[in-house]
């Protein structure tokens, strides 16, 4: 039996946990917290992780612009040449570009992505931030905060905190990337 | 997103579309790296590179050398003259004790067709063919391909002339290979002798005056007269190769505006082609030095990620 939000997943083995309006009212909310703690949030680079987290940068920065009426400097950074685990991959997926702003010295950024695990993506991100420049702050926003980190890296916004056990995992599903409803699950490893 | 998950480039030949595009892709990524400040990512921080050069290359060997810098890799150079081979070991023997070295990655450049490919089966070392013979050149043709899809924004349905000695050219294998995989039209030019007429059983058209595709080319690649490799019976000669298939400044007036000119490097100024239309506007020449970095890089990445390297 297919699961008319996520034809790719059985019914079975997955449970939706936030639908299209939850996902909108924590970015909104995260977008809140991120103009109250940035006095001049129109300066604030907002950096997504490709591919999921690009988009959810894009979604806040729409959100800011609408509270602030500017819109903040929105980048992206791929991560996948800072990691630390290349020779234990098998396969290679294509990366994607990298921007930034050149003049990232002395400005606020937050860094985006939709799955806050390990703590590794994070560590690379902020290796690569730091071959671009000197930002005043680095800040992490997330989507879903699922615990299990291996590293000393914590979140500063989190659209949901969602405790799983190792053997699960979170889909996000986003409809301009996805072409279904936005939608997060937990599907149990069968 | 498609995916890689080979250990070794051998040739373009051996790819399939989605593969090249993978690695022209990932380039993308990569040259935006040589344009920050710190041009430099961990990526291959503590593996071991190569550069096994059988053969005499600056260009090449430079470029890979810069390549595997930015990916944080160690550099090794070695070179026909200080190498063993020169001493009666095998090609298979002095590989193999590279390989117990740990060397992760092995550039090899040598004359012999096929060498990268033999020493792919046997080695867990990854391969990047640098060049074997008149095979292929793989690196060389992606960089071409990836400098024309950055102009054009894609390959598909472009005329793309490739003009000189194609039959000793290895640039040129990989070039028809990987553009014909991208759809494009090849033809290739030069005398009957440098381009026989049996090349169009690889799907290209063979033409033999320079005049017939001047017109209609979207990309012209000038390859150089390999003085080194030429024989009396093969090559008409320098001053009627000027007049037959020289790319004087007559001759680039009737190309498009928007054509790019090609040419692998180094080029022989006054010879396949005028000095002043090397530097001309539409000449692409040293963007595909650049670009060069960006797609070895991407090699590099992708192999050594593609099928896990030994540790």
């Amino acid at each position: 039996m297919k699961n008319p939000l996520n034809p790719d997943l059985s019914l079975a083995g997955s449970c939706i946990v936030m639908d299209a309006v939850a996902i909108n009212k924590a970015i909104r909310r995260i977008a809140h917290e991120i103009v109250e703690q940035h006095p001049s949030a129109a300066n604030v680079v907002l950096a997504g992780i490709p591919t999921r987290g690009t988009e959810i940068a894009r979604r806040l920065a729409d959100h800011i612009e609408q509270i602030e009426g500017r819109r903040p400097y929105l980048g992206s950074v791929d991560v996948s040449m800072h990691r630390d685990d290349l020779a234990t991959r098998s396969r290679i997926t294509t990366l994607q570009e990298t921007n930034l702003p050149m003049d990232l010295d002395g400005r606020p950024l937050v860094l985006v992505d939709d799955v806050f695990f390990t703590g590794r993506t994070c560590r690379a991100a902020l290796d690569a931030i730091t071959s671009f420049g000197r930002p005043s702050t680095i800040r992490l926003a997330v989507l879903i905060d699922r615990g299990h980190r291996e590293l000393p890296i914590r979140a500063d916004y989190v659209g949901k905190n969602l405790p799983t056990s190792l053997n699960e995992k979170i889909r996000v599903r986003l409809e301009p990337l996805d072409g279904i409803p936005d939608s997060v699950s937990i599907v149990t490893a069968p | 997103m498609s995916t890689w998950n080979k250990k070794d480039l051998v040739g373009l030949d051996a790819l399939t579309a989605e593969e090249i595009t993978h690695l022209l892709d990932t380039a993308m990524a990569f040259k935006g790296v040589g344009e920050r400040n710190l041009k430099k990512v961990p990526a291959l921080r503590g593996k071991t590179l190569v550069n096994f050069f059988v053969e005499p290359s600056t260009r090449t060997r430079t470029s890979f050398e810069i390549a595997a810098m930015r990916l944080s890799a160690d550099v090794v150079n070695i070179t026909a003259t200080a190498s063993s081979l020169q001493k009666g070991e095998t090609l298979k023997d002095t590989a193999l004790n590279l390989q117990a070295l740990r060397a992760d990655i092995i550039v090899l450049r040598h004359s012999s067709p096929g060498s990268s490919n033999f020493l792919s089966e046997r080695l867990n070392s990854s391969i990047i063919n640098a060049g074997d013979g008149a095979h292929e050149h793989p690196t060389q043709g992606l960089l071409d391909i990836f400098t024309i899809r950055e102009k054009f924004g894609r390959i598909e349905g472009l005329n793309v002339a490739i003009i000189g000695d194609i039959l000793f050219s290895r640039v040129a294998r990989s070039n028809i290979f990987g553009l014909l995989k991208l759809g494009a039209n090849v033809t290739l030019v030069g005398p009957s002798t440098l381009v026989p007429k049996r090349f169009e059983k690889l799907g290209v058209k063979v033409r033999h005056h320079i005049d017939d595709i001047l017109e209609s080319a979207d990309v012209v690649n000038l390859l150089r007269i390999q003085h080194e490799r030429q024989r009396k019976e093969y090559f008409p000669g320098l001053g009627e190769y000027i007049s037959l298939f020289g790319l004087t400044k007559l001759r680039a007036a009737r190309l498009s505006p928007s054509c790019l000119i090609m040419h692998p490097g180094p080029i022989n100024r006054g010879v396949e082609i005028d000095s002043d239309v090397a530097d001309s506007s539409q000449s692409v020449i040293l963007d595909q030095v650049t670009n060069g970095i960006a797609v070895r890089m991407a090699v590099l990445y992708s192999c050594a990620g593609g099928a896990g390297i030994p540790a």
